[in-house]
């Protein structure tokens, strides 16, 4: 009764985007390469990407595939599971690195932030927590760099709230709009 | 008439179901199917890939239905902005209330049918369609 059953479930299901463009024009290319750095997909080959299968990341991948097919090029959609769970493993440790990295580069954006003027904290704090909420949207295992951009961004947060609270006696702003 | 679309709405389909019912077709009847297949031969179908009112150049099933129809109130393309960026988050349009849209729908779609999840954002719409009404005529953010 005391013990929480640890599951071992097998690998889960992945969403598959098999795709093979034109070289030219290079617009949907490139398009397509940016949809799907914002997706967070993991490459799994030439023309291969994936992401754990749920309701939406299925739909935005069969978008895509729209896409591709509108300009002139091929697109598959897959279900699959990885053969083993090491293999399941190693694809989501290179999607958590992935996105470490870009937690990290958010809270040094904030650290950087800290030491400068009010009015570029507060910009730099708006910027954070829109970053911090885009990697967020495509973090599907998180790294525990995830809580140090969290907390970077809440140091920033109470800095700009601290000087909200005590005004410099010379303040230069712009006219309220 | 009949409209079909894939089951398990969110925003997009979401807002055009509503979008179909006060503009285009007031009667509108919905079908949701899990397959493109399953779409009645008497429906039109919309926000599913290979079909004429979804995903095209860029654009959400939304603005796609008001291109098709030459809807050109600047009311409902204020909206489709919004639409737009909470189902596509591509930063495309400055719209702040989609990130609430998209948790609001995506929360509805939780506890309750496809149909339920119709009734209950339909009033949403309206009250975002009147706030965007009153916003453009005003010039600025209205009370």
């Amino acid at each position: 009764m005391s013990q929480i059953p640890v599951e071992r479930p097998g690998p889960s299901e992945w969403v598959l985007l098999s795709y093979r463009l034109p070289r030219e024009p290079s617009g949907p290319r490139t398009t397509l390469w940016r949809r799907l750095k914002r997706l967070g997909v993991a490459q799994l080959g030439d023309g291969l990407v994936a992401l754990p299968a749920d309701a939406r990341t299925r739909e935005q991948l069969e978008w895509l595939a729209g896409d591709v097919a509108e300009a002139s090029g091929t697109a598959g959609l897959w279900v699959a599971r990885p053969a083993s769970a090491a293999q399941e493993r190693e694809v989501a440790a290179g999607m958590a690195a992935a996105r470490a990295q870009e937690y990290l580069a958010v809270a040094k954006q904030c650290r950087g932030a800290a030491a400068a003027e009010p009015a570029d904290r507060v910009r730099a704090l708006h910027r954070a927590r829109a970053e911090w909420r885009a990697v967020n949207r495509r973090d599907f295992f998180p790294p525990p760099e995830r809580e140090v951009a969290a907390a970077a961004l809440r140091e920033l947060a109470a800095v700009v709230a601290g000087a909200a609270d005590r005004p410099t006696p010379v303040q230069v702003s712009e006219p309220a709009p | 008439m009949r409209w079909a679309t894939r089951a398990g709405v969110h925003i997009d389909r979401a807002a055009c179901a509503w979008l179909i019912r006060r503009f285009l077709d007031h009667e509108a009847e919905f079908v949701f199917v899990a397959d493109p297949a399953d779409v009645p031969p008497d429906a039109t179908p919309f926000d599913m890939r290979g079909v004429d009112l979804g995903h095209h150049g860029g654009d959400c099933s939304f603005e796609t239905i008001l291109r098709r129809h030459d809807l050109t109130d600047p009311v409902l393309w204020r909206i489709a902005e919004a639409v737009h960026e909470a189902d596509l988050d591509d930063e495309r349009f400055d719209a702040p209330e989609a990130a609430g849209l998209d948790v609001l729908l995506r929360g509805l779609t939780m506890i309750g049918t496809d149909e339920q999840t119709l009734t209950v954002s339909g009033p949403v719409f309206d009250g975002l369609y009147e706030y965007h009404r009153r916003r453009l005529l005003l010039g600025r953010e209205p009370a």
